[in-house]
């Protein structure tokens, strides 16, 4: 890994989230540089959405230490992440269905007249300006998010990250409820992101997403770090046999690497 | 959003439907909320031809729409409350508590205690203060426990449905009090309860300018951000409908005179002189206490559709991870809801305790049934997110209006009960039944 000078935009130091008895999230230690994308894989439970919970304010570290741009900071709840510029894509997406996509996308964060109320004028324009780059096809401003198709309420839930200026975007499966051609969408708007100068936390399944889009890529295994890695330096078939044994290439046996085979 | 006649850049053109439904939906109309007019409206025919033509006598409206100002009132704000998931099984107790703390106010505490005899100016609204106060604390104490300790809210109101009930009795050790304020006796209603003919026409007046007003203001606001326009034909359908319904409404507030008796001893007090031929002919116009109904649901309607606390509280119901996870307080906005209960109970508590003229031990009982069915007719969803405070409002009309019929066409309380429980039940069930087909 390469030393840099300035600090990095994140740093998660030692985090620990724990269930009753069950540690979610074990002394994990991980960090995310501006422009960059690091990718976190593992299984299902490994404890990657927890981790990024935890960046993201819903659900408190019961130990470790967060920084951003080097000093130390603390966050107990979405609100206090906000304020760190940092934004979410849940899984999801967390979207109130009852209210339209203007009252989604301000949600908590409403534009108001001088005297306090609701300008529902200014926020469906906003919506139609930030939905115009995003998904130009979309004009149900006015109708409640449940019924829209699921690619459309993704849309919503990104310009949500996206509209307040994020510096830091945690995208939790952004893919995995969208067809091929929203897909592909996606990942333009992670590339572009990206140039700006924001650092993304991408957690999905998709390894070719991961290998696509990432600098660096995290594998978590049961709560742990396995590994953070370079991409140039492994190949998928390396990343998904961590996924799978929760080791490191070099650790792993050479009975455990043969089972492997058989069973891929 | 059919018949756009201006279109937005990247606003795709619907085709112009022609269709009955079509045209319905270019004045964008809430559906929901018309089919409720309309079931109103069927309604007091029905018991007017029933009645023989009797039932649509002014007085008969007037005294049925200040019967169900009280659970009006407080069916705007149990909306609130069932839109967020929650339940207030203690609005009736809050309202016996608070009618017990007006009168035993009037007639001991503020002259005794704190020396303010029955002419001191404006004691009507400290009492009237110290009871919204009452309502709020309380409100604000059971909000506390459900939101920031927990406890579901059905087992805590149901909690304070007994409480407060027992501290009634405590309070007048059982005994009922009365003998308010004449100034305070007003807000019940009743011929010198209420505003008068010139003022019922001004109140008519003001509302027709402002439904103008309000239709002139959100088209230019829509033409401002460019957003789809509203078809001319329907803005002026929409305008002369809605001044048209209430010049009528005044109109017919302006129809229920003065009893001739009252109005005779008044105009011999205040020396008129004498009658005209045909007797003494003085509009009441509207009731003080539907006044305050009319203020309560544009307050309400207000703050549900144009504030941030109305905005999370529909977002939580939707959602309550999401409004969690959007960064809203959503503890501090679930207790605010029970403070307005209680503010909201304060003023119905008015209503009630003025028309008797004191309070009993169980004034408000079994408000909560006739709210929570006056907000579930009016379209309240107990899945939460969904349901609107003009519904409620119209709810409470509907169950007033059921009562008030049945009984004046001779059907006995048992009999109206029956009823109204059927009528609820159909009601919802009328109403998932749409929405099931509507989704699908």
């Amino acid at each position: 890994m390469t030393t840099v000078a300035a600090p990095p935009l994140v740093e998660m130091r030692g985090v620990n989230v724990a269930f009753g008895g069950v540690h979610a999230v074990e002394d994990v230690t991980i960090d995310l540089q501006a422009g960059e994308v690091v990718g976190l894989v593992g299984g299902n439970g490994a404890g990657k959405s927890t981790l990024m919970r935890v960046l993201s304010g819903a659900r408190p570290a019961d130990s470790g230490e967060i920084r951003i741009d080097g000093k130390p900071v603390v966050i107990t709840n979405p609100r206090d992440a906000k304020a760190y510029n940092i934004e979410t894509i849940y899984q999801t997406l967390a979207l109130a269905d009852n209210i339209d996509a203007p009252a989604n996308l301000f949600l908590g964060r409403e534009l108001t007249t001088r005297l306090g109320s609701l300008d529902d004028s200014s926020m469906e324009a906003e919506t139609r300006k930030v939905m115009g780059r995003l998904n130009p096809n979309f004009t149900r401003f006015a109708l409640p998010v449940k019924s829209l198709s699921g690619g459309q309420r993704q849309a919503v839930a990104i310009a949500r990250a996206v509209y307040f200026n994020a510096r830091i975007l945690i995208m939790d499966e952004p893919t995995a409820a969208l067809g091929p051609a929203e897909t592909a969408s996606v990942r333009d708007l992670i590339r572009q992101l990206k140039g700006e100068g924001i650092g993304i936390f991408l957690v999905s399944h998709d390894i070719h997403d991961v290998f696509d889009l990432s600098e660096r890529i995290a594998v978590m295994y049961h709560g742990r770090i396995v590994d953070i890695v370079d991409k140039a330096d492994v190949t998928p078939d390396e990343v998904l046999g961590m996924i799978i044994l929760g080791k490191r290439p070099k650790e792993a046996s050479q009975t455990e690497l043969a089972q492997l085979e058989l069973g891929g | 959003m059919t018949n756009v006649a201006d279109t937005a850049p990247g606003q795709a053109q619907a085709p112009p439907r022609t269709s009955i439904r079509g045209l319905i939906a270019a004045t964008e109309i809430d559906l929901r909320l018309f089919g409720m007019l309309v079931a109103l409206a069927a309604l007091l025919l029905t018991f007017n031809i029933l009645s023989g033509g009797k039932f649509f006598h002014p007085t008969n409206m007037v005294t049925l729409a200040v019967q169900a100002s009280g659970i009006a009132i407080i069916a705007t704000g149990m909306v609130l409350v069932i839109v967020s998931r929650n339940i207030d099984l203690s609005v009736g107790s809050l309202v016996g508590i608070i009618a017990m703390t007006y009168a035993l106010l009037m007639t001991e505490i503020l002259p005794d205690v704190l020396g303010l005899p029955a002419d001191f100016p404006f004691r009507w609204v400290i009492a009237l203060g110290m009871g919204i106060a009452l309502g709020a604390a309380i409100g604000g104490l059971q909000g506390f426990i459900i939101a920031y300790i927990g406890v579901p809210s059905f087992i805590v109101t149901l909690g304070g449905l007994l409480t407060i009930r027992g501290f009634v009795w405590y309070l007048s050790s059982g005994a009922a009090v009365s003998g308010l304020d004449r100034d305070f006796q007003l807000i019940g209603g009743g011929a010198i309860g209420s505003i008068g003919g010139p003022a019922t026409w001004v109140v008519g007046i003001i509302g027709s300018v402002a439904i103008i007003g309000l239709l002139i203001n959100g088209r230019r606001q829509r033409r401002r951000f460019g957003f789809p326009l509203r078809p001319m034909w329907a803005e002026v359908l929409l305008g002369a409908i809605g001044c048209i319904a209430v010049l009528g409404v005044a109109a017919f507030a302006n129809a229920n005179l003065w009893p001739q008796g009252l109005a005779n001893r008044i105009a011999i007090e205040q020396n008129w002189g004498p009658a005209p031929a045909g007797g003494w002919k003085i509009p009441t116009g509207f009731p003080y206490p539907i006044m305050l109904l009319i203020g309560v649901t544009l307050v309400m309607t207000f703050i549900a559709n144009r504030r941030r606390f109305g905005r999370y509280v529909y977002a939580y119901g939707g959602n309550p991870d999401a409004a969690e996870l959007a960064g809203i307080n959503t503890r501090w906005t679930i207790l605010k809801t029970y403070v307005l209960m209680g503010v909201l109970c304060a003023l119905a508590a008015a209503i009630a305790s003025a028309r008797l003229n004191g309070a009993t031990l169980d004034v408000g009982q079994s408000y909560e049934l006739y709210v929570i069915a006056a907000a579930v007719v009016g379209g309240t969803s107990f899945a939460g997110g969904i349901g609107t405070i003009p519904g409620a409002v119209l709810g409470a009309f509907v169950l007033a209006s059921l009562a008030y019929g049945l009984s004046f066409i001779g059907v006995n309380s048992p009999g109206q009960n029956i009823v109204a429980g059927i009528v609820l039940i159909l009601a919802v069930g009328f109403d998932t039944f749409n929405r099931r087909r509507s989704s699908s």
